[in-house]
């Protein structure tokens, strides 16, 4: 039947695009679809590797990019953050992926590969960190960086600590013991929590630190944001963290944290975006986004795309800018749709910049 | 045709030359096969051993063995964290006896069931669906365990282990959401089939005379099962053992969900811990080029301990098969 059923269809497939090149020339191009500044067909095939936590994003870029620019063929593999950076220093990728900017070593190890000026940093989306927690009648917990870093060390054992109970003056917590549980793969989840955890906190930043991975004191580790979120559902007094996108799509009770301002926010695609408003960015856009205040969730982190300022030839280079470009200025959509939060106005202006000197040294 | 000649004269093909090709063309195909066994054992012993050298020089062995540190660092060039395997160690060890210590009996108490009790019309389903188990993905028995046995079945046993027996240290209470215990029963659950098959081809093989013969001194089913089957077997009950304690040891996935992802050694099964197959998988993907050495200084780690276990073994073996020879005789 669909062999059958194809071959009209197929006829018709074909008709419509060589009418569309037809008229290619004429027609006003639809801007949703029209890469801009690319009248020019492109013809490149590209590939990425990296990051796991943007890929859902970047595969939905890569598809809606695929109807704009059919010529360009990219697929991105999710191999994780460390490998991503390792494949793209041994230039076996065409960019990378990383939930970490890269480090100094890192960089200068790219650069004598290829010989070149800079490794460029383009963060694409924005994600949160959620404590999720799993307790019998209590809603709409607020907690605060010196209490969290408490119940992660296990200084803080009970729902009804006095310094929890400070911060939730409405709620009645129960004589319960806290459930802890953390990740125990290496991920930039953890890395953003505990880079968060490492600068607010010195008992933190002295006892534990921050990474990939670190000794955890106390809780149990679950494997991903499944094993976690197994953790606290499965277990009445549960607290963990999990990706903001997973917490939100399987509608966790998630609490609210107090900002550098004072404000206790709500873990949202708003708050996210609103976190990196006031910190300042350095020019090579390497940056954590901590002291967060205002309106902004204090427990954000950005995910870059590696590139760099040579080694592509033209129709490469030309492709890889082109994605990049549509995916900042028409991809917050599709971002947002899967949980992601675009990384605002005055960061885009600065990661533009440095889609555009991609391959500048040829 | 002409194959149809040569068939219908079976003396002809020794006498032939082309025989005689074949016959030695067959021992090389033979003999490349052992070898290429030989030379990727000896790259993968080679280079596995080689990356992870730089990390057993800079921690020391002992250091490296017996240590409870694990605090990777991030260089590219060098070593710069703290590697210390004692804790993975401890939990490979643990799971894996964990399950050896349930999958053994049931095994046996299975593999006699088939063999000697049931009858050919239950027997032959039921040994089918036993090896169906094996063939059961492992993820599949992590994820099963994580989202519906451990949660339903094993916590409320676990309570009530640390509420009972919690005064001996190893069921010492709290129970944490993931921890030993639930990897080690999975892992028994595992290992089961492998464990119940070859059980039960050993029990097989076990000569009907013998069986008849203690029937004909007046034995009963009980005494002849315990009395000539299994003591006769039990150099293959220690091979089948060992065979399913290695699958224990090297299980990865699901122990990683299951385990708990401790960083410290706790003597409780109810509290996290971290087996090595499982910290490996858990940690590569991220890892900086140093401590992916050092993960992979603990997989040159666990292959050590597998050969001293299977070493062990077949001196085990050994002497169960002088001891056995020595009774018949």
């Amino acid at each position: 039947m669909t062999r059958i059923d194809s071959r009209p269809l197929a006829g018709i497939a074909l008709a419509g695009s060589l009418l569309v090149a037809a008229c290619g020339g004429g027609a006003a191009p639809s801007p949703a679809t029209q890469p801009p500044g690319s009248m020019a067909h492109l013809e490149a095939t590209l590939l990425g590797a990296g990051a796991t936590f943007p890929d859902p994003v970047y595969q939905e870029w890569i598809g809606a990019f695929r109807t704009a620019e059919p010529g360009v063929r990219i697929t991105y593999e999710p191999i994780g953050s460390g490998g991503g950076v390792q494949q793209f220093i041994e230039q076996t990728t065409d960019f990378g992926g990383s939930d970490a900017f890269m480090k100094d070593d890192e960089i200068t190890a790219a650069l004598d590969a290829r010989a070149c000026d800079a490794v460029l940093h383009i963060p694409t989306v924005f994600g949160a960190v959620a404590v999720a927690y799993n307790l019998a009648g209590v809603d709409g917990l607020v907690l605060d960086s010196d209490t969290l870093a408490k119940i992660f060390l296990g200084t803080i054992t009970k729902w009804n600590d006095a310094a929890i109970q400070a911060l939730n003056a409405g709620l009645s917590l129960p004589d319960e013991d806290i459930i802890v549980a953390h990740r125990s793969d290496g991920s930039g989840t953890t890395s953003i929590f505990t880079t968060y955890l490492d600068h607010e906190s010195s008992d933190w930043s002295s006892q534990v630190g921050k990474g990939k991975e670190v000794s955890w004191p106390s809780g149990v580790g679950g494997q991903g944001n499944d094993g976690v979120a197994a953790a606290i559902s499965q277990n009445d007094g549960g607290l963990g963290y999990v990706e903001l996108s997973y917490a939100i799509e399987n509608g966790l009770p998630v609490a609210r944290l107090v900002n550098d301002d004072g404000n206790a926010i709500e873990p949202t695609l708003e708050s996210t975006a609103a976190a990196a408003d006031g910190i300042s960015i350095p020019d090579d856009l390497r940056f954590n986004i901590l002291d967060v205040g205002g309106d902004g969730y204090p427990i954000a982190g950005a995910t870059w795309i590696l590139a760099s300022t040579c080694g592509y030839d033209t129709a490469k280079a030309d492709a890889l800018k082109a994605f990049i470009r549509w995916g900042l200025e028409q991809g917050d959509s599709i971002a947002e749709e899967l949980l992601y939060a675009p990384i605002g106005d005055v960061l885009q202006q600065k990661a533009l910049a440095n889609v555009d000197r991609i391959n500048e040294q040829g | 045709m002409t194959s149809r000649t040569t068939t219908l004269n079976p003396g002809g093909i020794a006498s032939s030359g082309r025989g005689r090709l074949g016959d030695r063309a067959f021992r090389w195909a033979v003999a490349a096969g052992g070898i290429t066994v030989l030379l990727i054992l000896a790259l993968m012993i080679g280079s596995t051993t080689l990356d992870a050298l730089p990390v057993f020089s800079s921690q020391g062995i002992v250091d490296f063995l017996t240590g409870i540190t694990w605090d990777p660092g991030v260089s590219r060039t060098e070593i710069t964290g703290t590697y210390q395997a004692g804790v993975f160690m401890f939990g490979t060890l643990v799971t894996s006896l964990l399950a050896i210590t349930l999958a053994l009996p049931l095994s046996i108490a299975i593999a006699l069931f088939l063999s000697d009790v049931a009858g050919p019309r239950v027997a032959r389903p039921l040994a089918y669906l036993v090896e169906l188990l094996a063939a059961i993905p492992s993820v599949v028995y992590g994820l099963w365990g994580l989202h519906f046995f451990a949660p339903t079945v094993l916590k409320p046993v676990a309570k009530f282990l640390s509420e009972t027996l919690g005064f001996i240290p190893i069921f010492e209470g709290p129970v944490v959401a993931f921890n030993p215990f639930y990897a080690g029963v999975v892992l028994a659950i595992m290992i089961l089939p492998i464990i119940t098959a070859i059980v039960h081809e050993i029990f097989r093989a076990a000569p009907a005379a013998e069986r008849q013969a203690a029937y004909a001194l007046g034995a009963t089913r009980w005494e002849v099962m315990w009395q000539v089957v299994v003591p006769r077997s039990r150099p293959g009950i220690v091979g089948a053992t060992m065979l399913g304690l290695g699958r224990a040891l090297g299980e990865t996935i699901a122990i990683a969900l299951l385990i708990g992802g401790g960083t410290t050694i706790n003597i409780s099964l109810f509290q996290q811990g971290e087996s090595i197959a499982a910290k490996i998988v858990n940690t590569f993907q991220e890892s900086a080029p140093e401590a992916i050495d050092a993960l992979i200084a603990l997989g040159v780690t666990l292959f050590a301990i597998t050969i001293v276990i299977n070493m062990a073994a077949r001196l085990i073996v050994r002497r169960l098969g002088d001891l056995s020879g020595e009774a018949i005789s």
